[in-house]
């Protein structure tokens, strides 16, 4: 007996084929038809951008040395997706590495992601490199990528030239051309220069298999652009001036800037102490960064740009300029001194009294330069303090102090010519008066220089009233646009004024009784200024202008040793020898030079104490 | 002669082309998941494609043999073929040979085969041969029982291979089951306990006993409340929370950490696009980026550099939406669509019940082998590894449901007569 047949459950079966049948469209229609991330997904699970890095344009000096170069390093990428099975103890053993480092590396770049690669060590020598690529067959998902390091075979200017590092999450952000992991310079020529020197990187985009496997360029390569090679530079910097500039001031603290009068361009720009730049390279950059930035004579400073010092007794020059300029001061102005008991300054010289200009300067007599900053500041033509002050910030602003030169020199400071508001707000307007402010007159009180302002200060005299601003680039090599648009700028005080000043340099050096006397050179006539600078905080620095030869003049240069005591006894003889050194090429005054190589100044603040 | 002509005169014609068209697609996706520049030719036998055609060719062979076997003998060997499909199950058990984790191929030379695809047309034979027995009621529960041992006992024989996915298709009997007379009551504890399952799954048991509690106490207010209704109802509390209980302990202690990872991954608690979700992730990611119209042919990136895992054959379905687009997408379901529903319709033309039972069993494993493997490729399922009927590449399989079908058709070219 057929009981029942049940077949109005053949309702219930078409029904549930019908219903999964459009489940599944509608599924399928919503994974397919509207946009989502899965055509995205599928683009990138093939497409294997590879950036193609540019090597980094080369840095020569004025000669044409090589100061920079390139070496071949590898970094070592991962994709973790991509790894299999393999000996961890042994890839540790090849890499170098600890197992624990090892997988945090790797919980890293998997967090970063799974399917693109990420740097798992960075700067593989190519030594190691070589021993490295033949074994890396046994660990799919590791990917080798060429990098390069940077090289410095002559081991100077560490400062100037600057070094390159990995950017910033900032960086990456304010320019969309780097991506992290990029290298950027960070300070000096590589800094300033980064965009000629880094060139441009080129991208191509291949197609990959699951496996990783290339399997040809994407679209024929339509999209794919070559790297450009950066551009090479050549700077002003003469590296035997330099290399020689550091061995003088080693052990010692302070700066030597030099600079050709003719160009603004800088010579030397020795800071001391310094450090070997090849130890801000590759994978041991940030612990010898620590290192030197731990360090307490910080000689990660560059203090030819950012020591700023009181600039003592050579000031009187910039006041002797300023002061023949508001005709207050003649070559023939006479002055009395008292000696120690001189009021409100004491004159720390002994010598026949009165003095002359050309004489004052040559004994750096502080009373003297006392009254002639007063009838600067007193004279009857302004209106009052205030003006008369301001009139002679301006002319100490053309002489480039108290202002950046803005050239290519990152991180320079601006030292200190204060505003007459700054006096305005200390003793309130109208209630201060040349007195008040007396110690400007010697170069001392709130004013701040840094050793380049010396130096160009020197390169003017020594152009007798102008100056390029002082640089760094001599020429971008292969650029067609000129890289030099430096002006020549006139400063406020007339040519006729310089020689007097230029003569009473000279004698500084080149006279029996000058205060350099011991310090010159023979057959090259060298003008000098020598300062003591007072230091609140320990023993007085010594400091030194000059340039040479007299007509004609190759080389201004400034010296400043911290701590030293008299500027004739450090800082002259060390500018003399740098002046020998650029001019003759050698050094005839080997004693000299032993004597200033060998000092150890560095801890004569704390015998002070 | 007069009778192969009556034969081809009553053959479903639509079936069949249903059955060639998908067979063709099937063989150009597998061509495209395959292909590679250096083999382009569609006959070199050293691909799969070249294969596939080989077997395709062997399909043609057996269709003609089926169409030549008495109605009668089928029938009448229906058991026959079934013990003769235990006992190579079991025989695979001592002399298979492993490949990537189940012992369910056996190895004749260099030509394997999957005894477990075949047992599956004996055992809708068997089930037919059983049920459409004289004062047979599956509401009796000593038939029930009965019917129950021959859709589990060749289940649990592919489930000893660990072969998990073959051995759950036989749960697709129960709609062959459900068509012939299957309590309702079984039907919604069915459904009752599969809700239970996944919810244990999803949420924390407490929750879930709580849930409980709480529908006892509706369903009290609805009932006639009597004694006994009430000890029933709490019999049925009982029964249920004891489940949940038995399901949470079950997934934790008997399931390997892979599998329960597998579990989670499905019912979306887990995201790990690395391991357990890596094909369900690449294959929608394949079959997103087809779009309408598709990438076209031999063009799916996904494919042809091997993204998708066993993308001919379980994962086949990705090179169609990565191809064809969502126009190919809707053809293979629509064509899969009106194969299921055509077949609806041929099953209950029958005059015999051993007929039309036979066609459920054809409808229900062709419904779930379609299901489950496109659910899969669209993450809509858990990765089961099954075959897609017709389309996926393989010899087996393909003979498999050749078999199955063309037996259906020739039962169907009889229909008339009664068995
Ligand atoms: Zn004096």
């Amino acid at each position: 007996m057929i009981s029942q047949t049940y077949s109005s459950r053949k309702y219930g079966i078409i029904g549930i084929i019908v219903l999964i049948g459009l489940v599944y469209l509608t599924r399928l229609f919503l994974l397919q038809v509207p946009k989502n991330s899965y055509k995205l997904s599928a683009e990138n699970n093939i497409l294997r951008y590879i950036t193609e890095y540019p090597t980094r344009g080369l840095i020569f000096d004025r000669t044409g040395k090589l100061l920079v170069y390139n070496e071949p390093a590898y970094d070592l990428l991962v994709v973790p997706g991509q790894l299999s099975d393999f000996d961890t103890t042994e890839l540790c053993g090849l890499l170098n590495i600890d197992p624990l480092d090892f997988s945090d590396k790797l919980s890293k770049a998997k967090k970063y992601s799974n399917y693109k690669p990420s740097i798992f060590l960075e700067q593989i020598s190519q030594e190691d490199h070589a021993f490295l690529a033949e074994k890396l067959y046994k660990y799919p998902g590791f990917y080798v990528q060429a990098r390069s390091l940077r090289k410095y075979p002559y081991n100077t200017a560490a400062h100037t030239l600057g070094y390159i590092g990995e950017v910033t999450k900032n960086e990456v952000e304010s320019d969309v051309y780097y991506q992290s992991g990029d290298y950027i310079g960070k300070s000096g020529i590589e800094k300033f220069y980064e965009k000629a020197l880094r060139g441009e990187k080129g991208l191509s985009i291949k197609i990959v298999d699951v496996y990783n496997r290339e399997k040809g360029a994407f679209r024929e390569g339509i999209y794919d652009t070559a790297a450009i090679a950066g551009k090479s530079i050549q700077i002003t910097l003469d590296a035997d001036l330099q290399k020689y500039g550091e061995y003088l001031m080693q052990n010692k603290i302070g700066s030597i800037v030099a600079i050709e009068p003719a160009s603004g361009e800088i010579l030397a720009f020795v800071t001391s102490p310094t450090y070997d730049p090849n130890l801000l390279v590759g994978r041991i950059r940030s612990k010898n960064y620590t290192i030197l930035s731990k360090d307490s004579l910080k000689p990660l400073m560059h203090r030819a740009i950012m020591g700023t010092y009181s600039p003592g007794s050579t000031f009187k020059i910039v006041n002797a300029l300023i002061g023949l300029q508001e005709q207050v001061l003649y070559p023939d102005t006479k002055y009395d001194c008292q000696g120690p008991n001189s009021r409100p300054i004491k004159c720390t010289h002994f010598h026949t009294t009165p003095l002359e200009l050309q004489g004052a300067i040559m004994h750096s007599c502080n009373p003297y330069f006392w009254k002639v900053f007063r009838s600067i500041i007193n004279k009857p033509t302004f209106e009052n303090t205030e003006a008369a002050y301001n009139n002679w910030k301006n002319h100490a602003n053309s002489l480039g102090f108290g202002l950046k030169f803005h050239t290519d020199i990152p991180f320079e400071l601006r030292g200190n010519i204060p505003a007459s508001d700054f006096y305005n707000r200390i003793y309130g307007e109208g209630r201060w008066n040349s007195l008040t402010i007396r110690s400007l007159a010697i170069g001392q009180g709130e004013i701040l220089v840094t050793p380049l302002q010396m130096a160009n200060f020197t390169a003017i005299v020594a152009n007798y009233g102008y100056y390029y601003p002082p640089h760094l680039l001599k020429s971008i090599i292969d650029q067609k646009e000129s890289n030099n648009n430096y002006r020549q700028k006139q400063t406020t005080i007339n040519k006729k004024y310089f020689s007097l000043i230029v003569k009473a340099m000279n004698d500084v050096v080149d006279m029996p009784h000058g205060t350099a006397y011991w310090v010159r050179i023979p057959d090259i006539p060298v003008c000098g200024k020598t300062g003591t600078v007072e230091n609140p905080h320990g023993k007085d620095h010594s400091t030194f202008i000059a340039f040479a030869p007299k007509d004609e003049p190759q080389i201004a240069i400034a010296v400043v040793v911290e701590n030293a005591g008299y500027g004739s006894t450090w800082a002259a003889p060390i500018a003399s020898l740098m002046i020998e050194k650029y001019i003759t090429k050698e050094i005839n005054r080997k004693w000299m030079e032993d004597r200033i190589a060998n000092a150890n100044l560095l801890n004569r603040n704390e015998e002070k104490k | 002669m007069r009778r192969r002509s009556n034969i081809l005169a009553n053959l479903d014609w639509i079936t069949i082309i249903l059955y060639f068209t998908l067979v063709f697609l099937g063989w150009l996706n597998i061509y495209s998941a395959v292909y590679n520049e250096e083999h382009q030719s569609i006959f070199d036998v050293t691909q799969r494609y070249g294969k596939q055609l080989i077997w395709i060719s062997a399909s043609v062979f057996l269709i003609f043999i089926i169409l030549f076997l008495d109605v009668k003998f089928i029938n009448a060997f229906s058991y026959i073929f079934y013990a003769a499909g235990i006992i190579v199950l079991i025989m695979v058990l001592f002399f298979g040979k492993e490949i990537s984790g189940s012992k369910s191929w056996f190895h004749i030379g260099s030509f394997g085969i999957q005894p477990s695809e075949f047992t599956k047309f004996v055992t809708a034979l068997a089930l037919a041969k059983y049920l459409s027995s004289y004062n047979i009621n599956l509401q009796n529960l000593k038939v029930l029982f009965n019917t129950l041992i021959i859709i589990l006992l060749p289940a649990l024989l592919i489930l000893l291979q660990n072969d998990t996915g073959s051995a759950l298709v036989y749960f697709a009997f129960f709609l062959v089951l459900y068509r012939e007379g299957l309590s309702a009551k079984l039907v919604v504890a069915g459904i009752t306990i599969l809700t239970l399952l996944v919810l244990t799954l999803l949420l924390n048991k407490f929750y879930i006993w709580g849930g409980l509690v709480l529908v006892f106490f509706i369903l009290l207010f609805f009932i006639k409340r009597n004694f006994s209704n009430i000890s029933k109802l709490f019999l049925l509390l009982l029964i249920s929370a004891s489940l949940v209980y038995a399901i949470n302990y079950s997934f934790n202690h008997f399931l390997s950490p892979y599998q329960q990872k597998r579990i989670n991954v499905l019912i979306g608690k887990d995201i790990d696009i690395r391991g357990a979700g890596y094909n369900v992730h690449q294959s929608k990611i394949a079959i997103g980026s087809g779009g309408f119209w598709g990438k076209g042919y031999l063009s799916g990136t996904q494919t042809k550099y091997d993204f998708v895992p066993e993308q001919d054959t379980d994962f086949i379905f990705c090179t169609v939406g990565e191809e064809f687009g969502f126009v190919g997408s809707l053809t293979v379901i629509g064509l899969f669509m009106l194969l299921l529903l055509r077949l609806v319709q041929l099953a209950e033309r029958q005059k015999s019940r051993f007929s039309r039972i036979y066609g459920y069993g054809v409808i229900s494993l062709i419904l779930f082998h379609f299901t489950v493997n496109i659910g899969m490729t669209i993450g809509i399922i858990p990765v089961i590894g099954i075959p897609l009927p017709f389309f996926s590449y393989g010899g087996s399989s393909l003979w498999a449901f050749t078999i199955l079908l063309f037996i259906f058709l020739r039962l169907d070219s009889f229909r008339s007569q009664l068995l």
